[in-house]
């Protein structure tokens, strides 16, 4: 009975910067060099992202030096996987992955967690996100996707 | 308008989950009946009275509630039976789905012995099943496992851009290596219905097997399994105001006694001995375990109310929705229907679509927020989704219950949908 969305929570869910990133999606597209190529998909929509990443040695550890993208989804997803793009591209892997785990905590906390946005950035536009069940996948696709690559470059590495 | 079900706010009466509101106080328009239909109160009422009053295990229990048990699950099949035309009561096999009937079909092929010379062998290299690629996923993997497991080669129809079947090559998939034919008889993605006598014919002429997906057929259209030229016929009791955890399979006695069993456990069997047991005829020897029950008993309600309403004014309702909807859908800009739609062509009443500049899931999302309900995705048909170059759609579904109205508001919705994501004219 509470799952059911009314119009204004149309507006909390489809955020404005979400849909201007879903316009105008930043680093899309598959480029070279990269370590680590995975596919997702999220079998119940058929979304899928092939996502690569490319980390560089930096003075305390790998740094992700460029996650390219080639993605076919909803707003929600698209939109994510730009935004994810943004904000890990250039940090230290180590911090890239508190970003993950701060961005899974949000869409995991049904609504009730309050981002940061000096961590999250536009990230934070997918607090709304979080109150509708069934788009936390969707959210979440690219960030798995992310994660996945870099634990398969640094596997590799060590 | 012609066509539509008379009295059909009474009809509307008998479903009471139609009056409820959602969120905001919308009311709700549901249209993914093809996912999953509506129950009537007769059907929740006959559920509710077997577990209040009759519940007890069947054929097991030797007391008065145990005998009435067995007499109303009994009862459900010959009620299955008659409606779908079955020469014998003892040829329904109730599953838990049209899923399981299908692996059911599927797994004791992989065992079966014989010649192919009644339409039941054994499968190996050299031999093929045929299939389409606008089936539902549960008639396609369990045709994947059988042949990847037994050596045997898998094919299917390709579609038209009209989305039918594409039967110019027809001479060269049937053929004498042919072993099963597997089709869907409407499919749930486009609303195509296919020729499934026709098909049948050709395929009985090299011995084949035919097995048909009904699970869109039953609820729209009257069934007549022996008219229908199939062999063995499946559906689902959800989607024909029944309830979940219940389906049926239909065979021919011929096919259905070749076939070894599936399930092993009780009722199945005939003598048990440690080196080795014998078996139950039909249909038991395809119900092992304590069935579904109150299930069974639910549909046999489904079956009787749609019996009592006719199923030519169903279909007829069905056509005469579908028809109004397309025109309905044809005024929306951007829109793309996947599937039959000249209205000299017969289809069911699902129909996928695709909108410019929004994602399904999105459109789903936007409609949901107007209380109309449409299933987004790949709609488990995959394979056709991919023949037409989208990942995914949109796909609304009516049923007896539907009025033009909630079509109306369908469209407007959309629109709707239009302008939240600012898309021109």
């Amino acid at each position: 009975m509470t799952t059911s969305t009314g119009g204004h929570d149309l507006d909390a869910l489809y955020q404005e910067i979400i849909l201007d990133h879903y316009k105008n999606p930043h680093h899309a597209g598959l480029r070279d060099p990269y370590e680590a190529e995975v596919h997702h998909v999220n079998p119940t929509c058929g979304d899928e992202v092939t996502l690569r990443v490319h980390l560089t040695d930096g003075p305390d550890g790998p740094v992700v030096q460029d996650v390219s993208y080639d993605a076919v989804g909803c707003s929600i997803s698209q939109a994510s996987t730009s935004v994810m793009a943004d904000l890990v591209i250039g940090k230290p892997v180590e911090e890239a992955l508190a970003i993950h785990q701060d961005f899974l905590t949000l869409m995991q906390g049904k609504g009730q967690v309050v981002p940061d946005e000096d961590v999250l950035e536009d990230g934070i536009a997918f607090a709304g996100v979080a109150k509708f069940p069934a788009r936390v996948k969707c959210a979440l696709l690219s960030w798995m996707a992310w994660k996945d690559a870099t634990a398969n470059v640094m596997e590799e590495s060590a | 308008m012609e066509g539509l079900l008379p009295d059909l706010e009474v009809v509307r009466k008998d479903f009471p989950i139609l009056s409820r509101t959602l969120a905001g106080g919308q009311p709700l328009v549901y249209l993914d009946s093809a996912n999953t239909s509506q129950k009537p109160q007769c059907v929740i009422d006959r559920m509710v009275d077997h577990l209040e009053h009759h519940n007890a295990n069947v054929a097991r229990a030797m007391h008065q509630l145990g005998a009435e048990a067995s007499e109303a699950f009994e009862e459900a099949r010959d009620t299955v039976a008659s409606f779908i035309g079955a020469p014998s009561r003892d040829e329904v096999i109730f599953t838990k789905n049209a899923s399981e009937a299908l692996n059911l079909v599927a797994n004791t092929l992989a065992w079966a012995e014989g010649d192919w010379s009644s339409r039941v062998g054994s499968l190996g290299a050299g031999d093929e099943v045929l299939i389409t690629e606008m089936e539902h996923h549960s008639n396609i993997v369990p045709w994947q496992l059988l042949t990847q497991r037994t050596g045997a080669t898998l094919r299917w129809f390709g579609l038209t851009d009209g989305g039918e079947l594409d039967l110019s090559d027809l001479d060269s998939l049937i053929t004498e290596r042919t072993r099963v034919v597997s089709l869907t008889w409407v499919s749930n993605m486009l609303g195509t219905v296919n020729p499934v006598a026709e098909i049948a014919r050709r395929a009985h002429e090299v011995g084949a097997l035919v097995v048909v997906d009904a699970s869109q057929a039953v609820p729209q259209m009257p069934v007549d399994v022996v008219a229908s030229g199939a062999d063995v016929l499946v559906f689902t009791g959800h989607k024909c105001v029944g309830p979940t955890g219940i389906g049926v399979l239909w065979g021919r006695r011929e096919v259905l006694d070749q076939l070894p069993p599936f399930l092993g456990g009780g009722e199945m069997i005939e003598t048990v001995r440690m080196e080795g047991s014998t078996y139950a005829g039909i249909p038991h020897k395809f119900e092992a375990g304590t069935p579904p029950i109150v299930e069974a008993v639910g549909l046999g309600a489904a079956l009787e109310y749609l019996r009592d309403l006719g199923m030519d004014r169903v279909a007829a309702h069905e056509q005469a929705i579908t028809r109004y909807a397309l025109d309905g859908l044809a005024t929306v800009p951007g829109l793309r229907v996947m599937g039959p739609t000249d209205p000299a062509v017969e289809r069911g009443g699902a129909i996928s679509f695709e909108l410019d500049g929004v994602h399904p899931h999105d459109i789903a999302q936007v409609l949901d927020s107007r209380g109309v309900a449409v299933r987004a995705g790949h709609h488990c048909a995959r394979p056709a989704h991919a023949r037409f170059g989208v990942q995914s759609s949109t796909r609304m579904s009516s049923y007896l219950y539907t009025t033009p109205q909630e079509i109306d508001a369908l469209v407007e919705a959309l629109e709707y949908t239009r302008s939240y994501f600012r898309l021109g004219q």
